[in-house]
């Protein structure tokens, strides 16, 4: 009888079933809701785990990674720095979709960590290959 | 199948909970194994005990209550985000020196490292949310 073929990534052979892989998939505005905030809290907690871990900014959700952000007429904490501390917790791999970042007249000079811009098309793959995805 | 939940949006402004629910009662009666149910973001008002719904319509927590006792369901809420919200245990409300606690029957409040390991144990981690 033959094996059937994998067809998912922890049905590989050899893979160490402790380490998965997660995305946390980021798709709003920095304040207009706790979204962004309470994702990245998740994100922190979650370094202790020592998972395969990428974060991953699409529509609206590239407005937290703008430099220059200024909370202090809404009385909300501007958490933007933290993203920079993420590198001390071992994420390091941070992806920007090309797509959202040009419909908002955005590059990646504008933003405060250094990220990997990718397509659409690429970021579908990539999502394909993950176990885990935290959508906020 | 192993299952994990995640309901990331409070009961009656949002459909998620309720979906969440129907989805866990027939996984269940499909054989499934639900490995935990983690309530985050507003999803953590679906655990406080003190809503009180029109007659004629569902109460969400008390669904949730009597499904976990049935099934022995574990339905966990995160604890930053419940304080936040309000949303309180016995021992939580007495550590803030507030003069109530307000959590539903069959919940317990406890860290997103709950839902890390929910995301590592289970064979899926389904999300309901906005």
């Amino acid at each position: 009888m033959s094996t059937p073929m994998p067809s998912e990534p922890w049905e590989q052979p050899g893979k160490d079933p402790a380490v998965k892989k997660f995305m946390y998939v980021n798709r709003r505005a920095p304040y207009g809701t706790i979204y962004a905030l309470e994702s990245l809290e998740v994100v922190l907690i979650a370094a202790a785990f020592e998972q395969d871990v990428s974060l991953v900014f699409i529509d609206d959700g590239v407005y937290q990674l703008k430099k220059g952000q200024d909370t202090g007429e809404i009385g909300m904490k501007n958490f933007s720095p933290t993203f920079r501390a993420l590198e001390g917790y071992d994420v390091e791999k941070l992806y920007v979709e090309k797509e959202s970042l040009w419909t908002r007249g955005l590059t990646e000079d504008d933003l405060v960590v250094p990220v990997q811009v990718v397509s659409r098309e690429e970021l579908r793959e990539f999502m394909d290959q993950q176990e885990v995805i935290l959508s906020f | 199948m192993k299952l994990g939940i995640l309901i990331n949006e409070g009961p009656y402004q949002h459909q998620a909970s309720d979906t969440a629910y129907q989805f866990t009662k027939a996984a269940l009666a499909k054989g499934h194994e639900i490995f935990r149910i983690f309530f985050y973001n507003d999803g953590v008002n679906n655990g406080s005990r003190l809503g009180v719904p029109p007659q004629d319509d569902r109460n969400v927590t008390k669904l949730w209550s009597e499904l976990a006792a049935k099934h022995d369901l574990d339905l966990v809420v995160c604890i930053a985000a419940a304080q936040r919200r309000g949303i309180l245990d016995e021992r939580e409300a007495k550590r803030h020196g507030k003069d109530s606690s307000n959590l539903a029957p069959g919940f317990r409040i406890s860290g997103l490292g709950q839902l890390i390991e929910a995301g590592i144990q289970a064979d899926r981690l389904v999300v309901f949310g906005d």
